[in-house]
């Protein structure tokens, strides 16, 4: 996995929220086991039962006894609220460091995103 | 955690040479060890005292409750592939993997044959005139099919192309995920194996300079670059392990004393990345051997304090 981007089980959780709010894995659908997981990525199981039992505690996930784990119902709703929250800390902060860095004023930010809707 | 293996105070001397000096450590039980360190730096020589092949010279070493030199139950339930592991004469392949059976109370034969089959391993010629590659194959399987409670691989892919490398972690980690055991394996390949393993012990000139869990590791340390000023500025609070300079920048693998912010830093103008477990095994080695008081202040600080989760 890439080592460039948080502890391994974090990146483990990550990616299975994506796959939450992408529509990829519906709630009340079966997560991957941490086997499947270890395996794919090449990780540690403990490692992998590590980033879902993170799930778990977040109630992203919950665990049916003998079965697995599965996504719990609202989860997507969830997740979405939370990477909304994060979203001006991990997106625009750096680039308005950037902008600022080239002498973009937040005006012309303002600009080239409307017309980069425009564009659409 | 509980410990499979311990080895306390143990120092083991040849003649003039000290091989490990007062290393005190313990593996996890049913955990996958990294047992790290440059050539020299006692790697072969733990794992021959913990398999009960050499007595230390002083110190203690236990291993599953008992001292693994005396006690042949405990010797049945460690399984220890070594480097350059040398057979007799006659033995063929099949024949090396029979012994191997006779000797290990969980050996499985199912793995054992499925093994053979994909290392494409010939049953019948004579393991010594198999080439280098094949060899360690041979004892990669014993070591996965011993199925071993504690199973110690030194250096098990001598000769191996990627391909058989890989095909060694995929099935390492997926025996492992269904029957856990105890598993120290040492290695220079660092980055092929450091998603495999759950915590790292790093020897340096016989003694012990690093021993935490792998995700604590991969989290406690920065490669920076930026300006030299700032890095130095940097290098106030955090520890900096190695500094490269080009013109007026540096990049710098920063020891972190304490939580950072990463995205603090990146607005700072710093380009920050993740220090690979390599990059980080390699700069505290390296400034081990220069600098033997900064190794010596790098043992009394390796117990790093957790900083799991530290940088967002």
């Amino acid at each position: 996995m890439n080592e460039d981007a948080g502890p391994i089980f974090r990146q483990v959780a990550a990616q299975i929220e994506n796959a939450i709010v992408d529509g990829s894995l519906p709630e009340e659908s079966q997560a991957p086991s941490s086997n499947e997981l270890s395996a794919f990525h090449r990780i540690n199981p403990a490692t992998a039962a590590k980033g879902l039992n993170q799930l778990v505690t977040d109630g992203v996930l919950y665990k049916r006894r003998g079965v697995g784990m599965f996504v719990a119902t609202g989860a997507r709703e969830q997740l979405l609220k939370r990477r909304r929250s994060e979203f001006a800390d991990q997106y625009v902060r750096p680039l308005m460091a950037e902008a600022e860095k080239l002498g973009i004023s937040t005006r012309e930010l303002a600009t080239m995103i409307d017309r980069w809707e425009d564009e659409r | 955690m509980t410990a499979a293996a311990t080895v306390t105070d143990v120092t083991m001397r040849y003649r003039e040479h000290t091989a490990l000096d007062g290393v005190t450590t313990a593996f996890a039980t049913d955990a996958i060890t990294g047992l790290l360190g440059r050539n020299g730096a006692g790697k072969t020589t733990l794992m021959q005292l913990l398999t009960g092949h050499r007595v230390p010279t002083s110190g203690r070493v236990e291993v599953l409750g008992a001292d693994p030199h005396e006690d042949d139950a405990v010797l049945q339930r460690i399984c220890f592939v070594k480097e350059g592991q040398r057979y007799p004469d006659h033995f063929r392949v099949r024949d090396a993997l029979a012994a191997a059976a006779t000797l290990f109370p969980s050996w499985d034969e199912d793995l054992a044959r499925s093994l053979v089959a994909d290392f494409d391993l010939p049953a019948r010629r004579q393991v010594n005139k198999l080439s280098r590659g094949m060899v360690s194959a041979v004892g990669i399987t014993i070591g996965l099919a011993s199925r071993a409670p504690v199973t110690l691989f030194d250096e098990p892919y001598l000769g191996l192309d990627a391909v058989a490398r890989q095909l060694f972690y995929d099935r390492l980690i997926a025996d492992y995920a269904e029957e856990p055991r105890t598993v120290i394996l040492s290695t220079h390949l660092i980055e092929e194996i450091s998603g495999l393993l759950e915590h790292v012990v790093l020897l340096d000139a016989g003694r012990v300079l690093l021993d935490d869990d792998a995700e604590t590791l991969r989290t406690s340390a920065l490669t920076v670059t930026g300006p030299t000023d700032r890095i130095a500025a940097l290098g106030r609070q955090h520890e900096l392990l190695s500094e490269d300079r080009l013109g007026g920048s540096t990049r710098a693998v920063v020891r972190l004393r304490q939580p950072v912010d990463a995205a603090d830093l990146a607005a700072a103008g710093l380009a920050v990345e993740r220090t690979p477990l390599q990059q980080l095994v390699v700069a505290l080695s390296t400034r081990s051997a220069a600098s033997p008081a900064a190794a010596a202040a790098a043992r009394t600080a390796r117990r790093s304090a957790d900083y799991e989760g530290a940088i967002r």
